[in-house]
């Protein structure tokens, strides 16, 4: 083992300040030679990797050590002295949480000695914790609970007065702090400092008066903070939605996935009565580490919302009234039947479906293209990237990030957008070392960890991406900025790998298009292509974007195939999410149909979204609330939302995973996959499903990229399965994992809650068979099926046109999405809607003083579009010549200024004082 | 602005003494402690700025030292001990006596403090932490007093002048 002492000491040079010379004194655990130990665990020899942790090791053995401190995602830091050990040879106990495994090592966990440590331990930490157990959240689930009743005393020689402190202080709006349960642990503040990058609490006094602090004014406002609450041993942190709502032993739970954004997020969700009240993370190693944002863990309130639709209802006179779920089935076909007997299949549009499952989407590309006939259908809101880009792009996942070359970030702020994706992005970047390089038009979340920022205007989003993929191809010395990133490349392998979005929604998405062209030259280049809704990555897979088909086919490759399938497919590609709104504008469209989509407030250009509400002709709204767009319907079909249906969705890696149901909806609302294949029914086509089970089955037999991912896969793969499977064999976990060694909910939550319900059904056979080549690689066909499509690719040879100049006096709008928007799940959702903030335009102080207007002051902001008032503020983050106003922020009216159909959007800003 | 001009560029100099700038953390606290004769607010929050941490890291690490005070405090600390040699010795008279002597005059505070390793001179009481000692009452306001006037010169830790 090294010696810290042995660590060579660098004499500083003569003149080289001190500032500027690097210390020689790291914190390094001694890792010694790379290779395999062979150690002793209580008489029991076990194998390990050089620089494993000894309790990390004992874990994987079946031996488990108890600890408060230690926490598998983070840095060790030995504060807790739970995990004393007594190892051979050494003088005194070891804590194995931070001892490195060595060879020949014999330690003993349950010696007396041993024994009588952690005895001590615990009788020491209970000094000052109240024993309010059956007043605690944490009761009953208990961390210290537990290893008190396993390794303490029972009983503690304290008979003094405990600490007492003011209960609870909340630490911010979603959580609260018992100060006197603390231990101590210091997991919280190592979680925001080294996980999520806010070190907005730290520990304060010290002694029997350490406390956990925040700065005053400046609470934990952390889009991570509820992992805290997770990850905290005792009951000292609680989360504001759950505190008091429900006892751990009346809870039920299943495993699932969150669908708030695309990162898909794996989580145990549990009820009590048929109420959900929590959602815990679990830690999938190619996903979320165990991780959740903010927005998704409390994200479930927006199930229980008062103003969810409950049952269908028509149009009479003028007025949604309801109506039992035949009528509303029967009006909606009727209103279809017209539409397409008047004005065929074109004068049909469907506009969403990024909100449901794998199976909801299918169904319904099923329905409009299979039956209805029409294929403009678009899971986007003009706010995307065609999926002819989307869906043809060699891919990465997220797990790639982690050994790539570079990651290069194109546009989008992930921290808003996708939270957890960014938490992996700057693990990659801070820990891992991987160069990151920034493309965007202002200073956000991860440019602290970029190597390099690249900042691009709007509009020139697609140039700079040349210069850069120039540089990385080679080609140096014409821009310096790009010639830096290069650099960051020399001397490592691998992919680059591209994380894309729409970080602007007022520079038309062309920008976006081409600098994916630009950088897809690269032959080394795979990419993420990180859109935010829920699941629409799997509504866009399966069929519900103009031009494609289910299982990433376009429709003129799958026309064959598809007929065979389906008996017919649309004669022509149909208009995408913008198209659609110009002809219903126009009057064009007979029948519209809304999947839980609001383009009233989630379409960029407000304009164009109203006219086409107000002028589409017979509009069957299939939503859970009644929104500005949803209230004009002429039927209402109320859905089952997320925890209320089973099924599976594909995240932005394309990796496939089940949702699971939870509870049961009140009121009658259908899944969406039903309401299709009703509707179908009503329009003379049985589907034939009655089960998400059989979806999935037929998905798996007719989507060409979903070959293999049938219901039994999806059962059995743990981490899911990424399409095409046939790509990603080696990554399949299937069956469950080793039973975690406690059922603690702190510890981080192994994944396969469902799997082990399988156990008994688990045979060698049955694995074998889940991997069966020719499941994964062929489609079990029908005599005289034709052959099968092969997948889009994407080749590039968009063009995007140079922007207009802007005139010195413009500033150029940039509009990005925040966390906490005005989506139906923050408005709905009790906790979250309190985090909306208001809406401020914010210009670089430079502008500003151009301007002439002090910070805070109301400004008249016009674009060639509209014009609204509103608050500015300077931030040093804006470029000059730039202006930055959240989208889709309530009362923000962002959607006024921009036209989808111009390239940019400049605004002229007046102070009104 | 917590840090004057002056102990601004002082403060920029210290941070870049440290191979990390968050090394710096404690003399700038000293700092702006000998600045205003406590750590305010605003003061934490630009060690923040400066040393490129969180300002409830700041509060964290400063409060983690009870020489830190986090209360208005006078630009002369006067620490009277009361532990055992010197409660036997007269210690608290002492304590009693400036507290009621300056009691109301900002610039001096008084506290009483534990064991001062100066038992062998016992009772013993620091001005801004230097020592003096076998004192009595009257001794110990003559004392205070001469640093009030000018006749002493206190110190500061950061060696600043305020
Ligand atoms: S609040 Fe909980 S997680 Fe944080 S230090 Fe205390 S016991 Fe540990
Ligand atoms: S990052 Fe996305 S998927 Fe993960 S918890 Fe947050 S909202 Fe859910
Ligand atoms: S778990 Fe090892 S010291 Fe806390
Ligand atoms: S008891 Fe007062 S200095 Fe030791």
């Amino acid at each position: 083992m090294t010696d810290v002492n042995d660590v060579p000491k660098v004499e500083r040079p003569p003149g080289v300040p001190m500032s500027q010379w690097p210390s020689a004194y790291e914190y390094v655990l001694p890792t010694g030679a790379p290779g395999t130990v062979t150690l002793t665990i209580d008489g029991r020899e076990v194998k390990a990797q050089t620089g494993d942790l000894l309790i990390k090791v004992a874990q994987d053995h079946g031996t488990y050590i108890p600890r408060f401190c230690y926490h598998e995602r983070m840095k060790p830091v030995g504060m807790c002295r739970m995990c004393l050990v007594e190892v051979e040879g050494m003088r005194g106990m070891q804590i194995s949480c931070a001892t490195v495994v060595a060879d020949g090592m014999v330690v003993h966990t349950q010696s007396d000695a041993a024994r009588q440590a952690q005895d001590g331990v615990l009788e020491l930490l209970l000094i000052n914790h109240p024993l309010d157990c059956p007043v605690c959240d944490r009761g009953g689930e208990c961390p210290l609970q537990d290893t008190t009743l396993a390794f303490g005393p029972g009983e503690s020689r304290f008979v003094e007065e405990k600490r007492h402190w003011e209960k609870p202080i909340p630490i911010s709006e979603l959580v609260l702090l018992d100060r006197e349960r603390c231990i101590q642990c210091g997991r919280c503040t190592r979680f925001a400092d080294e996980i999520a990058g806010d070190a907005l609490i730290a520990f304060g006094s010290r002694g029997a008066h350490t406390e956990v602090i925040t700065f005053p004014g400046d609470p934990f406002t952390s889009y991570f903070s509820g992992n805290t609450v997770q990850i905290c041993p005792v009951g000292a942190l609680t989360a504001t939605p759950y505190r008091f709502r429900a006892r751990p032993w009346d809870l039920s739970a299943v495993e699932t996935s969150c669908t708030t954004c695309s990162v898909h997020c794996r989580g145990a969700l549990e009820s009590s009565s048929n109420r959900l009240v929590r959602l815990l993370g679990v830690d999938s190693e190619p996903v979320n580490h165990g991780w959740l944002c903010d927005k998704g863990r409390f994200g479930y309130e927006v199930v229980h919302s008062e103003d969810r639709v409950r049952h269908p209802m028509v149009r009479k006179n003028g007025e949604l009234v309801e109506c039992s779920w035949p009528e509303a089935l029967d009006v909606a076909a009727e209103g279809l039947k017209r539409a397409l007997e008047l004005n065929g299949p074109k004068s049909v549009a469907l506009l969403g479906g990024a909100r449901g499952t794998n199976e909801d989407a299918y169904v319904w590309a099923r329905f409009a293209k299979g039956v209805v006939g029409t294929d403009n259908v678009d899971a986007q809101l003009g706010d995307g990237i065609p999926a002819e880009v989307a869906l043809g792009l060699p891919e990465a996942t997220i797990a790639d990030l982690d050994r790539a070359a570079a990651i290069v970030v194109v546009g989008l702020d992930l921290k808003e957008e996708v939270p957890v994706l960014y938490l992996r992005v700057k693990r990659a970047a801070e820990e891992l070392g991987v160069p990151l390089i920034e493309l965007a038009p202002r200073d956000q979340g991860l440019t602290r960890y970029a190597s390099t920022s690249i900042r691009s205007l709007p509009g020139e989003q697609g140039e700079t991406a040349r210069r850069l993929a120039d540089a990385l191809g080679g080609a140096r010395g014409t821009d310096a900025g790009a010639d830096a990133a290069a650099a960051l490349l020399e001397g490592r392998a691998g992919d680059i790998v591209v994380v894309l979005g729409r970080g602007d929604l007022a520079e038309s998405a062309a920008s976006t298009v081409r600098a994916a062209t630009e950088l897809a030259r690269l032959p080394q280049a795979r990419f993420i292509v990180a859109l935010r809704r829920g699941n629409v990555r799997g509504a866009m897979d399966l069929g519900l974007a103009p031009g494609f088909l289910p299982g990433r086919v376009t429709l003129d490759a799958g026309r064959e195939w598809f007929g065979h399938a389906w008996g017919s497919v649309p004669a022509t590609v149909g208009l995408d999410a913008e198209g659609i709104l110009r002809a219903a504008e126009q009057g064009r469209i007979h029948a519209l149909m809304l999947l839980g989509t609001d383009p009233h407030d989630d379409c960029p250009d407000h304009a164009l979204a109203e006219g086409a509400l107000n002028a589409a002709g017979f509009t069957i709204a299939i939503d859970a609330f009644v929104t500005d767009s949803t209230k004009r319907a002429d039927v209402f079909l109320p859905v089952t939302m997320w925890g209320e249906k089973a099924g599976s969705v594909t995240n932005l890696e394309g990796r496939v995973q089940r949702v699971g149901q939870k509870v049961s909806p009140d009121g009658t609302a259908m899944p969406d996959w039903r309401i299709a294949a009703e509707l179908a029914l009503r329009l003379g086509v049985d589907f034939d499903l009655e089960q998400p089970e059989e979806v999935q089955d037929e998905i798996a037999r007719v989507a060409p990229a979903y070959t293999g991912i049938d219901s039994t896969l999806l059962r059995r793969a743990r981490d899911g399965a990424v399409a095409p499977v046939a790509d990603h064999r080696d990554e399949l976990v299937l069956g469950p994992v080793s039973i975690p060694l406690t059922d603690a909910r702190w510890e981080p939550i192994r994944p396969g809650l469902d799997a082990v319900e399988l156990e008994d059904a688990k045979t060698a056979n049955d694995e074998a068979d889940a991997l069966r080549a020719d499941r994964l690689t062929s489609v079990a066909q029908s005599a005289g099926a034709p052959p099968a499509p092969a997948l889009h690719r994407f080749t590039g040879g968009v063009t995007d046109t140079a922007p207009p100049a802007r005139d010195a006096y413009a500033l150029r709008l940039v509009t990005g999405r925040t966390l906490y928007d005005g989506g139906i799940t923050v408005a709905a959702s009790d906790s979250l809607s309190e985090l909306v903030a208001d809406p401020v335009l914010l210009i670089s102080p430079q502008d500003r003083d151009r301007i002439g207007v002090e910070d805070g002051a109301e400004v008249r902001v016009t674009s060639a579009r509209g014009s609204l008032t509103l608050a500015v503020r300077a931030d040093a983050a804006i470029g000059t010549g730039t202006a930055y106003l959240p989208f889709n922020l309530p009362g923000s009216g962002v959607s006024d200024l921009v036209d989808l159909s111009t390239a940019v959007t400049d605004l002229r800003v007046e102070s009104l004082s | 602005m917590a840090f004057s001009d002056v102990n601004l560029t002082r403060a920029r100099d210290i941070v870049a003494r440290y191979p990390r700038p968050k090394s710096a953390i404690l003399p700038l606290a000293h700092l702006a402690q000998d600045q205003d004769g406590w750590l305010t607010a605003e003061a934490m929050e630009e060690i923040a700025v400066l040393t490129g941490v969180t300002p409830a890291e700041v509060q964290g690490t400063c409060s983690f030292y009870t020489m830190f005070k986090r209360r208005p405090c006078g630009s002369l600390l006067v620490s009277v001990c009361t532990n055992v040699t010197c409660l036997v010795t007269g210690g608290p008279a002492i304590l009693r006596h400036l507290t009621e002597r300056y009691g109301d005059d900002d610039d001096v505070t008084v506290e009483e403090v534990e064991c001062l390793a100066a038992c062998g001179g016992a009772p013993a009481l620091q001005v801004n932490y230097e020592y003096h000692e076998q004192l009595t009452p009257e001794i110990a306001e003559a004392l205070v007093d001469d640093y009030k006037a000018g006749r002493r010169t206190p110190r500061t830790i950061s060696g600043a002048q305020r």
